[in-house]
Order: structure tokens, then C-alpha cells, then sequence
């Protein structure tokens, strides 16, 4: 976090985290904070993709379960689960995820292009491919995590 | 040490515009919002000069200069009066409590830092 | 913001307190109740608004306020009797001021013709002027400026009592030319005989300067009845002063610029001059018997110390203090689960903490809590209008105003009760001949009335007017088709029909209660606060409409329930009772609506699992607890859960903050265990079974 000020615009920070089987990671500027799974309040006609909310001291927090919304399986969490506290314009969203696997530091020039193919959710959330020791980190936006029209709803 | 002025005004509009007009000139400005409460800044502060309006709940104008008259501590600050209008019986009887001079009202900040200086020392 | 624009907000901020000061005060004196405060009150509030337009240069509002002012001064000081009709001006003149004043702000217009008229009148009354006083007269400048001026000047003792200055005097007239300086000892008198306050020296000044007499007179504008002041035309003298010059007197009396000057310090060295000697002003000013009697009531009247907060900061504290209600709560059940025994030190201290933090969350709610004053101050003007508007005479009387309630609800309880007044009057009060034919002094009672009841906030607006038409009422809503004809109502009921959506009493529609909004808008809108509305009323006599409120809208009382393992909070201002429903007394309306025989109706059911999506499966009528709700206009069903955990009062959180609204869902809070519950919203759950099913409950169904 500390060289999150890093002056050099084509550096950025990046979180990694595990969905199943698969790596993301995003900006480490839009990160609040990593906190444990706790038990969300479901909550009535909304997406699969989302769990529910809970209480982040005083306030309420949706919790978007991640592997859903990128069309992944979902998997019941467990205390082994993180819950990544983002901010994305004025409200901030808990994103389910596996588990926070690494902080990259990565030049604009070493994200090559998401290659062209049919997927709307790859479309709509995969920015990039980020090639790190052999593994393949995808980054993504979180601008439609939550379905959009609805994050200017509030 | 800048002049420092104390405004006694219960309308907060006018100790608004008080301040605005006497920080821009460069003093320091104390503010009460009433002769009782100017009196209470007077044990704790010696401002250069005191403005202070006449009409105000709890102790009016001709009240606080009086009292601030009877202090022998405080007898000597110059204490210049807001008035409405050029009202001679209301002029007449700040005088009379021991008013330096007078400020009349809507003031022009420009004459009301132009009175306050001719009243510092 | 710029800061004359803060400044400007300032001061219609501050009209608007000092029109509703002006206002009761007013009123106070209409009823004959006034002290000299209220008279001093009521002038000082015309007399700032008038200050303050002059900042900003608010020439019709300056103008009218001016003659406003002085009619108060003339009431004020004796000289203009209260009587009727000048009290009616001058409540009439109030509420003129009010309009220019929002005219300036909302840079809007105002019927002049009343303006003007209102200045006629005042005129009439006391010989009043049009117009503000002219500014003074600057007196007729010297013919031509000459190049130099001999000044002598004499201060007199009252001069220095004034905290003016010689020094700096000569500072000033310094400031037009250089000067020189020369002091007149011969009245010194000999030290024995020296008073230490008195004045003994004659300056003479010679003023180098290329300037008018008025200039030099401007200089001595504060002291000139304070001193002796002589200005002539002069020839030049040589030299002129620098700054730091020392003045030596004839007698070694040496004075510098710029001394500091010290009152005490000052040395009068000349016995004084009988002829030029002034009696010095009597240490305390005459005051007159009105002026004398306000200074008892000013030191009468409490004192009480206020201060300004931003509303953001109280709204955070009371989001942190919800933090510490909630996380005290998971600490006990902590403690609790842990096996602590109850007498230990440790959950004795916890008891100690639970109850600190309840009278910490009590004392940040009344931070935000305001006394109804404010909105109680705006009836008396509509009185007056509506009453005016109907040829009906009325008086209000008030009782209550400094009863406290959140800031939140004061906004929100204008309108209703604005209704309710409205209402009162029009429809209750009846005109001054029918009232004489009955018995009845030609004017209206209407009294409203605010207090504190478990917990809550009840106002009352009463009328001694005729009381409900009863068979009117009936007929009214027959012919509306809201009860059937045949329907067997109490009074109670039949008077309560009102509230219904779509009931109008008036045979013609009314300028004054019907702009398009009956009571049924006005229960809606008491509902959407957690409050509720009812009326009970004597034929013949009056009616009272009462209105209970919570007394903030950051908490609220709730049912806490589950249902089918969600845990849910339904607010208590909406529950009816609570049922245990027998299998026998539920019937299927169609395949997917139940209702439940309620005292003779019927009454539909929502399973409340099952209308959140929760569960496609219904649950079983006799297995579930059962609550019966009332919504908007009054619309009833019955609604089914597993389980009643008990009443609590719960901290409010949006839900929309951070994610949006949620159909069915209110808002969400956070519960002892930390988790977060979600409050139902009761009429989107009602609506959603009542498409088809829109008749009010119960009369309706007990008809059939």
C-alpha cells in the first residue's frame, strides 16, 4: 500500500485474488479493506449474484458473490472465504471471493489485451490479461459488479 | 499585534458581515451576541475598540456601554455604536452612556474600518 | 460559497426567526398577555430585519420595515394605544413583512397595492412618514477651501469619558495636511485642585491643508458636543509635523504621537473653564417605565446558552452511537454465552455500561430534538386567512409549543397539521350566525395542542364547531360507493370514514380544504412518519383530531419475527394485534389468496415468507403466529409468520446507501448479534395482495 502514491502513471498496484480455479485482481486503489466471511442477510427478488447484505460497523454492505456474477459456480463460503471491501463510486460493495493471493505492482506495458471472443461477462469485466510466473491473472473493472442503472439508484 | 475588535450584535447576519468586513481589513475580531455576553468576552479579553449594535435582547447597546464605562479597567476602549438610521434620540443616548462615536447602518465597510481606525489607538 | 451569499443565507435564515418572534409576539399582545419583553421582542425583530436588508440593499422591504418599526417604536414608548384595530394592523403589517421578505429572497414579487395600502393606514394612525428618514444633511460646505485653517479646540470632560482621544484627533487631522500644534495651559489649575477626570487644555491647531471646512468638522464628528470647537480660515504656519514630532506645551507639558492612551493616565493640568463646562451625563441614562420594566424582564428570562452544529455531525454521532448500542448488546450476549455468572463484576459492570450507553443514545436524540415552536408559530397567520377566506371567525389557541421532537418530524408534521387547521375551520366551525343561533360566542374555538405520550408525540387540533354531520358522512361515502348502504356502522366508524381515499365531505369543493388533498392524503402522510390520525367528535359540540408520532425518525419501534428463518422487523405503529389463526376461520378467496374471518369480515392474508421470495411453500395458517397490519387509507391484512421474538426499538439504516431499494423492504437495521435484519415495508406487502382488493377493511367486508 505503500507505494500505492508511486508517482509513475503506468505502475499500478494490484490486489490478486482465487475465484475456483481462476485468478483476478483489481486496482488496490479501489481496496477498503479484506475482512473474513460472516453470514449475510439475504435479501428479498435480488440477483443470484447477490449473497445478501451484512453489518460493516453500522453500515449495510451488499455482498456480491463474485464466482456468480463471472458466471462461475458458486460454492456455499466458509470461514476460509474473504470478503474484499471495495469502493466503487459513492457506495462500497463486499466482493465474496475465494482468497487474496497476491499484490502485483504491473506496468500498463505487461497487461496484454483480452483476446477477442464471444463472452458478454468477459466482455463486461475482463480489462486485461496479466501474465505472472506462468500463472494468468485477469484484471477486471468493477464498474458493473452490481447491474447497472443501479449503483446511481442511491 | 493586529487591532482587535469585539462586535456586539444579537442578529447573526450582521455579525457575519462584521467579521467578513473587519478580518479583510486585517483585525482580529471577537464577537458577542449580546451586551450581557460582551460583557462576559470583556473578563477575558481587551479588544482595541468594541462595536456594538443598540437594539438587543437580554442588555441592550446603552446598557453594556454604560457597564462597560463603570469598568475601570475598561472605561478607556472606544466603543462606537451600529444605529439604524440617523435616529438623534437613540444617537443622543448611546452618547450619553458613554458612546465614542457612531457607525450608521447599512455600513459601507469602508467607513466602518475608517471609523474604527480613527477610534484605535 | 461566496461569502456575501453565506451572509445573505444568514440573514433570510434569521427573518425567518425573527417573523415568527414577531408573529408570537404579536399575538401574545393581541391577547393582552405581553410584558415590555414581548414589545421590546417584537420591535427588535422588525428593527433587524430592517438592519440587515439595508446590507444588502433591500429597498422595498428597508421602506416597509422603516414604517413598520416606527409604528412599534410609537407602541413601545406609549404613544400609540393596542388597541383593536391597531393590533389587527399590525398583525396584518406582519405578515406583509413576511411575504416581502420571501419576495426578496426568491427574488419574487408582492402585491404592491396591499403594501402601499398597509403604509396608508399606518400613516393614518400615528402621522407616520412614507419614507425612511432622509440621511443627515451634510452641512453647507465652505464657500471655497482655503489653503490653511486655525483650529481651537476645547474638550470637555465627557469627551474623555467617551474613551475619545485628543491624540489621536490630531492623528485624524493629521491625515488632511500637516498641522502644528500648540497647547493653551492658562485654565490648569494648581494640582490640589485638579480634578483627575476633568479637562483643562485648549489645543490650537494650525492645519496645513487644501480642504473644506466640513472636512475638519467630519474629523470632530464624535465629540463635537463634547468640546469646544472653533474652525477659521488662516494663513499658512511653518513647519508642519512629522510623525514621531513631540508637541511641547508653554508650560513643558510634552505630548508625543501615538501614545497608547491610557484613561487613567491622563494628566488634566488646568482648573476648568465655568462658562465652557458641561454637566457631565448622569452616570446611569434616564430610562423610561416601559425600558424599566423590560430590564426586570430581560433579567427575569432565562438564559439559556445555544450553539450552531452542522446537522451532518449530529447525524454522524448518532450513527456511532447506534455503533455502541449494538456493539454493548453483541458484548453482553458475548458475556452471556461465555457462562459469566450475573453477579460477577464483570456483567455488573456490563449492566452499568448498558445502561450508560441508553442515556448516551437519549442525549444524542435530543440533540436533534427541537420544540414544535417553530411550526406552531405559522398556524395563527392561516387561521387568519382561512378564517377570512370563509367569512368565519376564529381564534387559535395553543398549548405545548416547547414540546420536543425530532428535527425530521418538526419538517414533516407543517403539512398535516396545516390540513387538519384548514379543515378545522372549514368543515368544523360554523358561521358566526349559525354559532349565534346556537348558543355559541360568534367566534370559533380551534386549539392545538402538543404533548408527550409513551414515547411518542400526540398534537391535537380541537374545534368547538358543530361536530360531524354523521348522516352526511354516511351518505357521503354510500354515494362514493366506499360502504355499502346497508352497513352497520358505530360513530366512531362511520366518523373515521373521512380518512377513506376519494371522501370529500364538501358539496362543493372549497378553496380552502380542497386543493385537490382530503384527509385520506393527510393519514397517508402521518402513515409514511410511523404516526397515525383518528378523529372523535360530539354533535354539536366539536371535533378533535388527534395525531401520534414518533418522536424521531432515526429509530423505530418494532415487532421483531421470523419467517421461514429470515429474522424480520415489522414497525409497530403499523401492526393492529396480534392473531393466532384457527385453520377453521381461513377460507381460499381464489388459488393463491386466503382470507381470514376477522369479528364478522374478511380479511386477506400475506404470507410474509412467501411474498419476499423467501418461499414458494405456504405456510399452514394454524402453524404460524399472525399479525394483523394496517396500511395506507387504512387498508388491512392479515400477515403470517413462524415466530414472534418480542418488541424492540430499532436504529434505521439504509439500504439504498450502499446497494437500492428493495420491493417489500423499508429499510434494514442491525441487531444485537450484529447481523443485519431488514424492516418490512407494510403497504408494499399489503398492495401486493390488494390489486383487486382495494376496499377499506372492515366495514366494507362486514357489509356483505
Amino acid at each position: 500500500m505503500g507505494q500505492s502514491t508511486n508517482s509513475d502513471a503506468s505502475v499500478r498496484e494490484l490486489i490478486a485474488f482465487r475465484v475456483g480455479r481462476q485468478e483476478f485482481c483489481i486496482n488496490v486503489m479501489a481496496v477498503r479493506e479484506i475482512r473474513g466471511w460472516t453470514v449475510a442477510t439475504a435479501l428479498p427478488r435480488s440477483p443470484r449474484y447477490v449473497r445478501g447484505v451484512i453489518n460493516l460497523r453500522g453500515a449495510v454492505l451488499p455482498i456480491v458473490e463474485l464466482a456468480v456474477r463471472l458466471g462461475l459456480p458458486s460454492n456455499e463460503p466458509s470461514a476460509r472465504n474473504v470478503i474484499i471491501v471495495v469502493q466503487i463510486a459513492h457506495q462500497q460493495i463486499g466482493l465474496l471471493v475465494d482468497a487474496v493471493s497476491d499484490i502485483l505492482t504491473a506496468k500498463d506495458s505487461n497487461i496484454q489485451p483480452t483476446p477477442d471472443v464471444s463472452s458478454d461477462l468477459v466482455k463486461t469485466f475482463v480489462k486485461g490479461l496479466l501474465p505472472v510466473d506462468g500463472r494468468m491473472i485477469s484484471l477486471i473493472s468493477l464498474d458493473h459488479v452490481l447491474p447497472q442503472g443501479e449503483m446511481e439508484a442511491a | 499585534m493586529s487591532t482587535t475588535v469585539l462586535t456586539v450584535d444579537d442578529s447573526r447576519a450582521m455579525r457575519d458581515m462584521l467579521r467578513h468586513s473587519l478580518l479583510a481589513a486585517g483585525f482580529r475580531v471577537l464577537q458577542a451576541e449580546d451586551g450581557l455576553h460582551g460583557l462576559e468576552v470583556l473578563e477575558t479579553e481587551r479588544p482595541d475598540v468594541i462595536v456594538t449594535d443598540i437594539n438587543m435582547p437580554r442588555m441592550d447597546g446603552f446598557g453594556f456601554i454604560e457597564a462597560v464605562r463603570r469598568d475601570e479597567t475598561r472605561r478607556s476602549t472606544p466603543v462606537l455604536v451600529l444605529t439604524t438610521e440617523v435616529d438623534a434620540e437613540k444617537k443622543n443616548r448611546a452618547r450619553a452612556a458613554g458612546a465614542t462615536g457612531w457607525i450608521v447602518k447599512p455600513f459601507d465597510p469602508i467607513k466602518l474600518v475608517e471609523a474604527i481606525r480613527r477610534v484605535a489607538a | 460559497m461566496d461569502p456575501m451569499a453565506a451572509i445573505r443565507e444568514t440573514f433570510f435564515q434569521e427573518c425567518e426567526e425573527q417573523l415568527a418572534e414577531l408573529e408570537a409576539g404579536l399575538i401574545l399582545m393581541e391577547s393582552g398577555a405581553a410584558e415590555a419583553e414581548t414589545v421590546n421582542a417584537v420591535f427588535r425583530a422588525v428593527h433587524s430585519i430592517k438592519g440587515g436588508a439595508g446590507i444588502f440593499a433591500l429597498d422595498a422591504l428597508v421602506r416597509f420595515a422603516h414604517v413598520f418599526e416606527t409604528a412599534l417604536d410609537q407602541v413601545r414608548s406609549g404613544t400609540l394605544a393596542t388597541g383593536p384595530g391597531v393590533m389587527n394592523l399590525l398583525l396584518r403589517a406582519a405578515d406583509v413583512l413576511a411575504d416581502l421578505v420571501r419576495a426578496a429572497r426568491d427574488n419574487g414579487a408582492v402585491d404592491e397595492t396591499r403594501t402601499a395600502a398597509l403604509v396608508v393606514e399606518f400613516t393614518q394612525i400615528s402621522n407616520l412618514g412614507h419614507e425612511p428618514p432622509p440621511p443627515p444633511k451634510s452641512q453647507p460646505a465652505a464657500a471655497a477651501p482655503v489653503p490653511a485653517w486655525q483650529i481651537s479646540f476645547t474638550p470637555t470632560p465627557p469627551l474623555y469619558a467617551k474613551a475619545n482621544e485628543t491624540a489621536l484627533l490630531l492623528r485624524e487631522l493629521r491625515r488632511l495636511g500637516p498641522i502644528e500644534v500648540t497647547v493653551d495651559t492658562t485654565n490648569l489649575p494648581e494640582l490640589s485642585e485638579m480634578d483627575p477626570e476633568g479637562a483643562y487644555l485648549t489645543w490650537n491647531i494650525t492645519l496645513e491643508a487644501d480642504c473644506a471646512e466640513q472636512a475638519i468638522r467630519n474629523v470632530f464628528e464624535f465629540v463635537e458636543d463634547d468640546c469646544h470647537l472653533e474652525i477659521t480660515a488662516a494663513t499658512p504656519a511653518e513647519p508642519s509635523l512629522k510623525p514621531g514630532d513631540v508637541i511641547t506645551g508653554d508650560n513643558g507639558f510634552s505630548f508625543e504621537f501615538f501614545p497608547p492612551p491610557v484613561f487613567d493616565e491622563e494628566e488634566p493640568l488646568a482648573p476648568p473653564e465655568p462658562e465652557h463646562h458641561e454637566p457631565p451625563p448622569a452616570p446611569v441614562a434616564k430610562q423610561s417605565p416601559v425600558e424599566v420594566m423590560a430590564a426586570k424582564a430581560e433579567s427575569a428570562a432565562a438564559v439559556s446558552a445555544t450553539i450552531r452544529v452542522d446537522l451532518d455531525r449530529v447525524d454522524r454521532m448518532i450513527d456511532l452511537v447506534g455503533e455502541l448500542v449494538i456493539n454493548e448488546a453483541m458484548l453482553s450476549q458475548r458475556v452471556l454465552e461465555a457462562g459469566i455468572a450475573r453477579a460477577s463484576g464483570v456483567a455488573m459492570a456490563l449492566e452499568e455500561l448498558e445502561h450508560l450507553t441508553r442515556e448516551i443514545q437519549d442525549s444524542v436524540m435530543a440533540i436533534r430534538a427541537q420544540p414544535v415552536r417553530s411550526v406552531f408559530q405559522r398556524m395563527p397567520r392561516l387561521v387568519r386567512e382561512v378564517a377570512a377566506q370563509t367569512g368565519k371567525q376564529a381564534r387559535l389557541v395553543t398549548e405545548g409549543e416547547g414540546t420536543e421532537v425530532d428535527k425530521t418530524v418538526i419538517e414533516r408534521i407543517a403539512d398535516p397539521l396545516t390540513h387538519m387547521i384548514r379543515n378545522a375551520i372549514d368543515h368544523g366551525l360554523e358561521s358566526p350566525e349559525k354559532r349565534l343561533a346556537a348558543g355559541k360566542p360568534a367566534e370559533g374555538l380551534v386549539r392545538l395542542t402538543a404533548l408527550h405520550r409513551s414515547g411518542r408525540i400526540v398534537l391535537e387540533v380541537s374545534d368547538d364547531g358543530a361536530g360531524i354531520n354523521r348522516a352526511r358522512v354516511k351518505e357521503k361515502a354510500i354515494e362514493n360507493g366506499l360502504i355499502s348502504p346497508d352497513a352497520a356502522l358505530t360513530d366512531d366508524e362511520i366518523d373515521n370514514l373521512i380518512f377513506l381515499p376519494g371522501f370529500s365531505t364538501a358539496s362543493t369543493v372549497s378553496d380552502i380544504s380542497g386543493r385537490g388533498v382530503g384527509m385520506d392524503v393527510v393519514r397517508q402522510s402521518v402513515a409514511a412518519l410511523g404516526g397515525r390520525i383518528s378523529i372523535s367528535s360530539r354533535p354539536g359540540h366539536g371535533s378533535t383530531f388527534t395525531l401520534s408520532l414518533p418522536l424521531t425518525l432515526a429509530v423505530l419501534d418494532g415487532m421483531v419475527i421470523s419467517a421461514r428463518g429470515h429474522t424480520l422487523i415489522i414497525p409497530l405503529g403499523a401492526i393492529v394485534e396480534t392473531l393466532k389463526p384457527k385453520a377453521a376461520d381461513v377460507f381460499p378467496l381464489d388459488g393463491e389468496i386466503n382470507v381470514i374471518r376477522l369479528r364478522g369480515g374478511y380479511v386477506p392474508m400475506v404470507d410474509v415468507a412467501a411474498s419476499l421470495g423467501y418461499s414458494d411453500e405456504f405456510v399452514e395458517p394454524d402453524q404460524s403466529v399472525a399479525l394483523l397490519v394496517e396500511g395506507e387509507g387504512g387498508v388491512r391484512a392479515v400477515l403470517l409468520a413462524d415466530a414472534i421474538h418480542g418488541q424492540r426499538q430499532v436504529v434505521i439504516k439504509s439500504l439504498e446507501a450502499n446497494y437500492r431499494a428493495v420491493p417489500g423492504i423499508a429499510a434494514a437495521t442491525v441487531m444485537g448479534d450484529g447481523r443485519v435484519a431488514l424492516i418490512l415495508d407494510v403497504d408494499a406487502v399489503v398492495k401486493t395482495t390488494r390489486s383487486e382488493l382495494s376496499r377499506p377493511e372492515p366495514s366494507v367486508l362486514e357489509a356483505h
